[in-house]
């Protein structure tokens, strides 16, 4: 195996440790789908009032707790706050237009604790379920490989890169939760598994052609070898298909608005990192694991 | 060669989608032939396209409220918690669609949800509140003094203090009534509420007042004893009333609620999520535009990298796009926010599979084969990771599918449906197609691949 495996395989296993440390000590913002608690969405028809003296306001109706406000677009405020019933919900809209004028109530969600728990379950439930099902896949696919390397490598290696890849944006967006107070919301779930289905789709591709290789030419040619010509055989398309997916991508990010943005924005890092993991980690972990069987 | 027609016939279904999902580019087209035809002194028009649905939008882009209740199957048996759910469902669709909301949907999720939504409300605090007014209606029995008793003794230690110790349920609830009316006692004059249980109410309670013959039954309305009446004869005609000490008005206004619908358990509202009119309008033409030019950038690419090929596979690429939206519709998928990136998405990973293809080929050209040769080895030798890198994205969208909540579920959705269309649009139709410019001319142009 070339050297430059190395270099970038541990250059990406820095960054994951990077991103581990980001989540250790920033912690995750869980958006209100995921905790249970209310968000509020208005925007006012005057001036907007000082977020402050707003939260004053919010805060001091009964039964809300844990208010956060902060400024969105020209004249609109997000406001954070506990899980509150619909009487409650009423009062604080009351309340609001009573001091400071006509508002527009542009979106409201207040979800109990137990639906965020349920959330949160399932998401896990969900991604471990495509983790156990890509591997067994994978091991069927490419049981013809096993006179090189156990089927479950080819499994196990494209799994190493995914870890990469989803950590690698969560790493990130627990430093834009730290900095910026962007959430994770449950669509983040939709953003991760969709990461998960394209980088192993791009190792699969790679794999695909380590197997056309190996059966074509045996095991004659040095196994890393074959691994780093089947990676430059389909280096184009890795790049190419990886540039298309950013580009709609990068539509949905600058014109998809919003409601929409981080999640296009988990995905642009993700995908990127699949389509380099798919070379620089799953590769290399499959070398490395080949030289085990066959000495 | 009958395979030269098939082309011609991909290309005029794929227009009739494309109007299919875009109708009214279609009318306006035939209004401009119709008034030429008219100046020519023409005798005839030529008709509009005929009515199709329309996309079923989801609740982020038209504005409307999603409301999650949980019932609370404390007191139902385990075999039953499946008729009482359905029962709260109905009682609570008959409540929903009296707000007039155009196909409201009330559905049971998991075990003990019932989920709400109702797309374009208005007053979302009015429609909370009416379906807040749906009253629980239960029968109960007394328990016997040794029941009583143990109750008693463990609510002395904490324990069991959400039982009721005096009171029983009988499995007598709101589901079984049929209506009820206002009515007046004959000989006191007093105001009083009298039900007319269905068949099996009416069999059910005659039962009961017939084991609890000179003994309480209560009649208790959201959770409140109303009306304790001691049973004088077996009801064998499934007639019951409430004589609780009512006004008129009172009465009348609980003879409304329990002609909408009675409970057959309490359920409580734990979720809500509304978006405003105006907001989703807004959210709609940013994820067009956003798709637009995800579309258009994507073809640019892939003509200016590929030439020829690639714009092969971005006329590939709008089949897929009209076939993907007909199915939309079809189906019908409800279209949310998360449902459209979806779809964008889509559109990425839809011309993956042309770009292996291309790839392959332009690798077999480079190793001095013939044109011919390098199109038929590069759709063969391409299709083995198009096959894995497609199901994985599949399995991926399938257990998304199968394991989220529901804005999930319609990213997974549309992503699943672009991956399945997206396997015959970018393999069989792009082959089709390049098949029309393989031969001796393009042989000696190969620079256009």
């Amino acid at each position: 195996m070339r050297s430059v495996y190395k270099i970038t395989f541990f250059f990406s296993v820095g960054l994951t440790v990077v991103a581990i440390v980001l989540i250790a000590t920033f912690g995750l913002r869980f958006g209100a789908d995921f905790r249970g608690g209310s968000v509020m969405e208005l925007v006012f028809n005057d001036q907007r009032p000082p977020v402050d003296e707003l939260g004053k306001v919010v805060g001091a109706v009964e039964g809300v707790s844990n208010v956060g406000v902060s400024p969105e677009g020209d004249n609109g405020v997000l406001i954070r706050l506990n899980d509150v019933d619909e009487q409650a919900h009423q009062n604080i809209l009351g309340a609001i237009s009573g001091k400071f004028g006509k508002i527009t109530e542009n979106r409201f969600d207040s979800i109990g604790p137990t639906v965020g728990n349920d959330l949160k379950s399932k998401s896990i439930k969900a991604i471990i379920i495509s983790l156990l099902a890509i591997v067994v896949y994978l091991a069927i696919v490419f049981r013809k490989l096993s006179s090189v390397l156990s089927p479950w490598a080819l499994g196990l290696s494209a799994v190493a890169a995914l870890v990469h890849d989803v950590l690698v944006p969560v790493g990130l967006f627990a430093l834009l939760g730290h900095y910026l107070n962007i959430e994770i919301t449950s669509i983040f779930v939709a953003a991760a598994l969709t990461i998960l289905g394209y980088s192993i789709s791009d190792s699969v591709v790679v794999f695909d052609r380590i197997r056309e290789n190996v059966l074509r030419f045996g095991a004659r040619e040095d196994f890393g070898e074959t691994v780093h010509k089947s990676i430059m055989q389909t280096l184009v398309r890795s790049l190419n298909t990886t540039f298309t997916v950013l580009l709609s991508l990068v539509a949905i990010f600058f014109f998809g608005g919003e409601s929409i943005k981080y999640f296009a924005l988990a995905l642009i890092v993700g995908v990127f990192c699949g389509a380099y993991s798919s070379i620089f980690i799953a590769s290399p972990i499959l070398v490395w694991w080949g030289r085990g069987k066959r000495s | 060669m009958s395979y030269k027609y098939v082309p011609i016939v991909i290309v005029i279904v794929a227009v009739f989608l494309a109007f299919f999902v875009y109708p009214i580019a279609f009318d306006k087209g035939v209004d401009f032939l119709n008034s030429k035809l008219h100046l020519k002194g023409a005798g005839f028009e030529i008709p509009h396209f005929f009515k199709v649905p329309p996309f079923r939008l989801g609740l982020d882009l038209l504005g409307g409220t999603r409301l999650v209740y949980q019932a609370d199957l404390a007191g139902v048996e385990g075999g039953s918690v499946n008729d009482a759910m359905a029962g709260v469902r109905d009682v609570i669709e008959r409540r929903v669609n009296l707000f007039g909301v155009t196909e409201p949907l009330v559905q049971i999720e998991g075990k003990d949800r019932l989920a709400v939504e109702l797309a374009g409300i208005k007053d979302i605090n009015q429609a909370i509140q009416v379906i807040g007014l749906t009253p629980f209606l239960e029968f109960k029995e007394q328990r016997s003094e040794e029941e009583t008793q143990k109750i008693l003794d463990a609510q002395k230690k904490n324990q069991q203090l959400n039982e009721d110790p005096y009171f029983k349920s009988t499995g007598l609830t709101g589901r079984q009534l049929k209506r009820s009316q206002l009515t007046f006692d004959q000989t006191t004059g007093q105001p009083q509420v009298s039900l007319e249980l269905n068949g099996d109410g009416a069999k059910l309670f005659a039962d009961i007042t017939k084991r609890n013959l000179n003994k309480i039954v209560a009649i208790y309305v959201d959770g409140q004893p109303i009306s304790t009446p001691v049973v004088q004869t077996e009801i064998p005609d499934g007639r019951a009333v409430i004589s609780g000490k009512f006004s008129v008005q009172e009465a009348k206004l609980l003879v409304n609620r329990l002609n909408a619908g009675a409970l057959p358990v309490p359920i409580k509202l734990i979720s809500q999520q509304s978006i405003g009119a105006s907001l989703g309008q807004d959210s709609l033409e940013k994820s067009l535009r956003a798709g637009v030019y995800g579309l258009l950038l994507v073809a640019l690419f892939m003509v200016l990298f590929y030439r020829l090929p690639g714009v092969i596979s971005v006329l590939a690429l709008l089949i897929y796009i009209a076939v993907v939206l007909t199915v939309y519709k079809l189906l019908p998928v409800t279209l949310t926010i998360a449902g459209i990136a979806g779809f964008i998405l889509s559109l990425g990973i839809a011309v993956d599979a042309n770009i292996l293809i291309f790839a392959r080929l332009r690798e077999e050209l480079a190793g001095g084969r013939t044109l011919l040769q390098s199109v038929h080895d590069g759709f063969h030798r391409a299709w083995f990771p198009i096959r894995d890198s497609h199901v994985t994205t599949l399995l991926g969208a399938l257990v998304l599918f199968m394991f989220s909540t529901s804005s999930v579920k319609g990213f997974a959705l549309t992503l699943g449906i672009g991956v399945l269309t997206s396997l015959f649009t970018a393999t069989v139709v792009t082959r089709l197609f390049l098949n029309l410019f393989v031969g001796p001319r393009t042989e000696k142009r190969k620079w256009l691949f």
